[in-house]
């Protein structure tokens, strides 16, 4: 380790003298950038318009399953193939709610959280001077823009986009003649993800290799922010995980394309038998669902560890708990692989081995505790700034906690039997991992936003963004589960033949009455989003007086991060409202002997040790 | 660094192939053909010797990794002549497996001279090239023999004659999925060895160009020799599960 240092050091040195020299072009400085935070720009912006399409979708879905059949001018108007007449077409219907999951999970909370904010935080916050490969990282955001723009393409193509959901479980996803999504659609849906795959291994590669080897002097395992350690623990999950969904994905495609039987068997279509014969769909389901838990955590590891840093910054107060924090993502990541069988309960599987997955399943409650008891004691009795990144990441908590609450009710295969596939299911899913992970992303943006693009984000706009979303949120999401349990199946397109639902008709119109609101909210943040990053107000040096070592780089960008030697760290990051200290805050590259006032006994170890390190030779 | 990641996350891949196999394979255990009544060929040589090339094939492999090892301790002793002449060796080594592998897909392709007959009673019987006129049975893991008249009337009055192997059915067993996988996961390790020649010829043009002579160190070298003792590392596995067990 001391070696790498070294050497990044001497290259630092080397790289400043260039940097003179250095001029890009329109294209290698916007388009092919090599340079994170052009990166993570190029993820952001991307992940916000797939967002927005993912919406809309979700909003036109909504509207047939309020009004089932009834007609609306205006679709036939906006998306006439879709919509003929102006109701929703149920092929169309399947499509949109297959790719509502597909782009909201894979490229927004996946692509977007994690190639957002591991681009601009680890090279800032470790204190280097890029990523470890810049090339693979231009790789990975062009593979993930490849990646986007087939699954966008795929629901212009004969048949419509893939239609099985966003889990495409064969035979329904295996056999093109199936349903019409199943044919075109599906192909081009393998397609987008196989890329995907390639963008997100690349990325995870990356980040990996850039906090073990590339950290500034000073920064130890326990001096990493949070979000670092989130970072790592996501990227390590993405690893491992999804190359067994390419692995499902390849063999779904030999299934669908050259006839092989490995999810496929004793299937008749239209009175006729199909050659296929001996695979199990089941198998499909394992492999998926190996991958498909970890994503969960994928997915919301980024948020909790944004929510950390945005919580601890605006309580004016050390995070509480910062080695618990660490130990419960990790243990959370490893449960995570072990899990997997809390989807398949009702496919048959042994009661037994059913048993073992609800209990590795509950298992995850303690972590889960673990860390919001954290931060509940970070907020308590602290000094806090209600900033819109402050309410977002308050808001985080909050839904993690109502939706990890359905999630001990759902790990339970008992009771999982009879809330399978409803909209209970649905409830929770989209709140403690739908909601809470775009929470700790609005949070991660108006945070990091004087950072991205050397502007300040509206305060009075956000605080309107907030709340009218985070109403929405429980607007839409807390009614859903009565309606899961009155048992309404989720995916439908109209319950209108089952009259026992009848009733609950009015539960579903306020559902897409609050969307509309959550839909409208989301404008308003586009606008800020948009008119920030030309008009806002400028950003001063360290807006939020944070600690970490992003904000001693240059508001302007430049390539390198820092003009000079990288600084180095002499303590954690989270020295808040020490007792003593002169300011709230002390950052990183501080020293001890500079804050006498307020140095702890346990502090002197921690000088010592930084004493070592800056005698220790740097030009191994 | 990169590397070891990147072979960490392949491993899952083929950890999550060989898994399935392990787990459909599981269901038709008492049907799922014996290797050695597949694997009968070798060239240049008429008879029956089971698993023979076979373990020819992995021999070289193997040693190509020896040569690989080699020509990275030629690189920690800034030998270049040493390092191209060991990785030119690889080089045949890994060529001279994909060959073999493509001999060994032919003849699985092609099958046997007669192929399998589905009964009349749906039974699956398979043929013998060393037992002429003769039909076998192989089932709950035993083999039963047909021969003479009995033999000639269950063929004369089959259902089906399936010759060689492909995606949808194959001769050598009563179920698509033996054909299946053998031809997926062997075909995506040998994918593996292609990308690994490949690269290493990248490598040798590198090293004979001077390369790394200049930059002096060798590490480029040691890290497509890792991904090269990965892909041997995994076909020991493949070896394994396809045709000793």
């Amino acid at each position: 380790m001391e070696v790498k240092q070294g050497v990044q050091v001497e290259h630092a040195a080397e790289h400043d003298a260039h940097d003179h020299e250095h001029h890009d072009t329109f294209w290698t400085k916007y388009v092919f950038s090599q340079d994170h935070k052009m990166i993570s720009k190029q993820f952001l912006i991307t992940a916000i318009i797939m967002a927005y399409m993912a919406m809309a979708m979700s909003m036109i879905f909504r509207l047939q399953l309020a009004w089932p059949g009834e007609a609306f001018p205006f679709l036939e108007k906006i998306i006439p193939n879709f919509a003929p007449d102006g109701i929703l077409d149920p092929s169309a219907y399947l499509a949109f709610v297959t790719l509502h999951g597909t782009i909201m999970v894979f490229f927004v909370l996946t692509g977007g959280l994690s190639g957002t904010f591991s681009n601009l935080l680890i090279p800032l916050q470790v204190g280097a001077r890029d990523m470890a490969s810049g090339f693979l990282n231009m790789l990975s955001y062009w593979f993930f823009f490849a990646s986007c723009t087939v699954m966008t393409i795929s629901i212009y193509v004969e048949g419509g986009a893939a239609s099985g959901g966003w889990t495409i479980y064969p035979p329904l996803s295996a056999l093109p003649q199936a349903i019409p999504g199943s044919g075109m659609g599906m192909t081009l849906w393998l397609v987008s993800m196989a890329l995907f795959i390639i963008s997100a291994l690349l990325g995870g590669i990356n980040y990996v290799c850039t906090i073990i080897n590339l950290r500034t002097k000073g920064m130890t395992l326990t001096r990493l922010p949070l979000t670092i350690w989130a970072f790592l623990i996501t990227a390590t999950l993405g690893i491992l995980s999804f190359p067994v969904l390419l692995s499902a994905a390849l063999l779904l495609i030999f299934d669908r394309s050259f006839g092989t039987s490995f999810y496929l068997s004793d299937i008749f279509i239209a009175g006729e038998p199909l050659a296929h014969s001996g695979g199990s769909p089941i198998l499909f389901q394992h492999l998926f669902w190996f991958l498909g838990h970890p994503e969960v955590y994928i997915v919301l590891l980024p948020a909790l560890g944004l929510a950390s840093e945005v919580i601890s910054v605006n309580a004016r107060k050390p995070i509480f708990g910062y080695k618990a924090m660490v130990v419960s993502m990790l243990v959370i990541a490893f449960l995570s692989f072990i899990v997997w069988g809390h989807h398949m309960f009702i496919t048959g599987m042994n009661p037994f081995l059913g048993s073992v997955f609800v209990f590795t399943t509950l298992l995850v409650a303690i972590p889960s505790a673990v860390k919001t008891f954290n931060y509940i004691a970070t907020l308590w009795r602290a000094n806090i700034q209600f900033t819109p990144q402050m309410l977002f990441g308050i808001g985080l908590v909050s839904f993690f906690i109502s939706g990890g609450l359905t999630g001990i009710i759902l790990g339970d295969s008992a009771l999982d039997i009879n809330l399978h596939d409803n909209y209970f299911v649905v409830a929770h899913f989209h709140i403690v991992m739908g909601a809470s992970a775009i929470f700790g992303m609005f949070a991660g943006v108006y945070h990091w936003f004087p950072r991205m693009f050397g502007r300040m984000m509206n305060k009075k706009l956000g605080y309107a963004h907030f709340w009218l979303t985070v109403i929405a949120v429980y607007g839409v999401f807390f009614p859903m589960h009565f309606l899961g349990l009155a048992g309404v199946p989720r995916r439908y397109y109209a319950n209108t033949a089952y009259k026992e639902f009848d009733a609950l008709i009015n539960i579903n119109e306020l559902v897409t009455v609050m969307a509309m609101l959550g839909g409208i909210a989301q404008l308003i943040f586009l606008f800020n989003f948009v008119y920030s990053i030309f008009r806002g107000k400028a950003s001063p040096q360290n807006p939020w007086k944070s600690n970490t070592l992003e904000w001693t780089a240059p508001v302007k960008h430049l390539h390198g991060n820092w003009p000079g030697r990288i600084p180095v760290i002499h303590r954690w990051p989270y020295d808040y409202s020490k007792p003593g200290a002169k300011d709230d805050y002390i950052p990183q590259t501080v020293p001890f002997t500079e804050t006498p006032e307020s140095n702890l006994p346990a502090d002197e170890r921690e000088a010592k040790f930084n004493e070592e390190i800056a005698n220790a030779r740097s030009d191994v | 660094m990169f590397m070891w990641i990147f072979l960490i996350s392949d491993a899952f891949t083929f950890s999550a192939l060989l898994i399935a196999y392990g787990a459909l394979r599981h269901r038709f255990t008492d049907i799922w053909p014996a290797p050695g009544d597949v694997f009968t060929h070798f060239p240049f040589i008429h008879g029956n010797v089971p698993l023979a090339y076979v373990a020819f094939m992995t021999f070289v492999l193997i040693m190509s990794s020896v040569t690989m090892v080699l020509a990275v301790e030629e690189g920690h002793r800034r030998n270049n002549r040493g390092v191209a002449f060991w990785l030119i060796l690889t080089i045949v080594g890994g060529f001279i497996f994909l060959g073999s592998q493509a001999w060994e897909w032919y003849h699985f392709i092609v099958g046997s001279d007669k192929g399998a007959y589905i009964l009349e009673d749906g039974r699956f019987a398979r043929t013998d090239n060393y037992a002429p006129g003769s039909l076998f049975f192989w089932e709950n893991y035993e083999r039963t023999e047909v021969t003479g008249a009995e033999a000639e009337r269950l063929v004369a009055s089959a259902q089906k004659n399936i010759r060689g192997a492909n995606l949808v059915e194959n001769e050598y067993g009563d179920t698509p999925l033996f054909a299946n996988f053998f031809f997926f996961i062997t075909g995506f390790h040998g994918f593996h060895v292609f990308s690994g020649v490949v690269i290493n010829i990248i490598i040798l043009i590198n090293v004979l160009n001077g390369v790394y002579a200049r930059r002096g160190h060798y590490e480029q070298v040691e890290k497509t020799g890792l991904y090269w003792h990965f892909v041997d590392l995994v076909w020991v596995f493949v070896f394994t599960f396809f045709y000793l067990v």
